[in-house]
């Protein structure tokens, strides 16, 4: 299989990558939406997975992608859990804030 | 081709911004996944042909449906609209935002600081597609522990998700 692959300066897709990163991490800490926090960790992890594939086609290896793969990996667990919390937060407090999570017991 | 990479870019920034400044959950969310969607033309762009389809299959799809599904199940209204943009206001975000600039500033200037350094002596610079085949080859050689640890986070995962989700009135009624 033949990809159109062009040749991206590594610069460019860390700057994007940290751009990415920055604007998730604002939404983390600027927002009070369990559901927003969410969403942003999505994004900041996203980022992460940008510079490795990045810098996985700079060197030619394979090591980017298997890292790709991992951070899907642990996505799908963060979600999975996460989601659990803010519906076990949702019937609790009937609110989403993510300040009712420091009540949860047990 | 190039501009392709830097035009994706763009969408990319935009539809991030949108996710984390948007009030309302649902709009917010197929925001993230326009955002998933460039990326995964940046992956393919980048010589990731199996990343990029990957990303738009488990990414913007499984993870963001289940997203999805989770905000109908929180049924958020008009009501919490409002509730949000209480909570959302300039006050509040002021500082979040000024903090993510400078750590951006910071990654920015190592990172013009150093381009001369990241690129190995006599590189051309020649894009190869790293294919499916060879990263499934080292993923299952060198990488086979990290598999392994990989499954057990998925089944942690697994047992906490259900654990949490378990319905409490039920619970009750067992005495536990």
């Amino acid at each position: 299989m033949q990809a159109a692959a062009v040749s991206v300066p590594i610069e460019h897709s860390l700057l994007l990558a940290s751009l990415l990163f920055a604007i998730g991490l604002f939404g983390v800490m600027a927002r009070r939406n369990t559901v927003f926090i969410l969403m942003s960790l999505e994004l900041m992890l996203n980022a992460v997975a940008l510079a490795f594939i990045a810098a996985g086609a700079h060197w030619q290896q394979t090591d980017g992608q298997i890292m790709f793969l991992l951070i899907l990996t642990l996505a799908g667990a963060e979600v999975a859990v996460a989601l659990a919390l803010v519906l076990h937060s949702y019937r609790q407090h009937h609110s989403v804030d993510i300040d009712h999570l420091s009540d949860m017991r047990g | 081709m190039l501009s392709l990479f830097y035009i994706t870019a763009a969408i990319a920034t935009v539809s991030a911004l949108m996710v984390v400044s948007n009030r309302n959950a649902v709009h917010a969310l197929l925001y993230l996944v326009v955002t998933m969607l460039a990326l995964a033309v940046l992956f393919y762009l980048l010589g990731a042909p199996f990343a990029a389809a990957l990303e738009v299959i488990v990414y913007a799809g499984a993870i963001m449906v289940l997203m999805v599904f989770v905000i109908m199940m929180l049924n958020q209204g008009d009501s919490a609209l409002v509730q949000e943009r209480q909570w959302f206001s300039a006050k509040n975000w002021w500082g979040p935002a000024l903090l993510a600039a400078l750590l951006l500033v910071e990654v920015v200037l190592v990172i013009a600081a150093k381009s001369g350094e990241l690129y190995p002596v006599g590189n051309s610079h020649k894009p190869i597609v790293v294919s499916a085949k060879q990263v499934g080859i080292d993923l299952f050689g060198p990488y086979l522990l990290a598999v392994e640890l990989s499954s057990f986070l998925l089944l942690a995962g697994l047992v906490g998700a259900f654990h949490l989700a378990r319905n409490l009135k039920q619970k009750k009624h067992e005495g536990g």
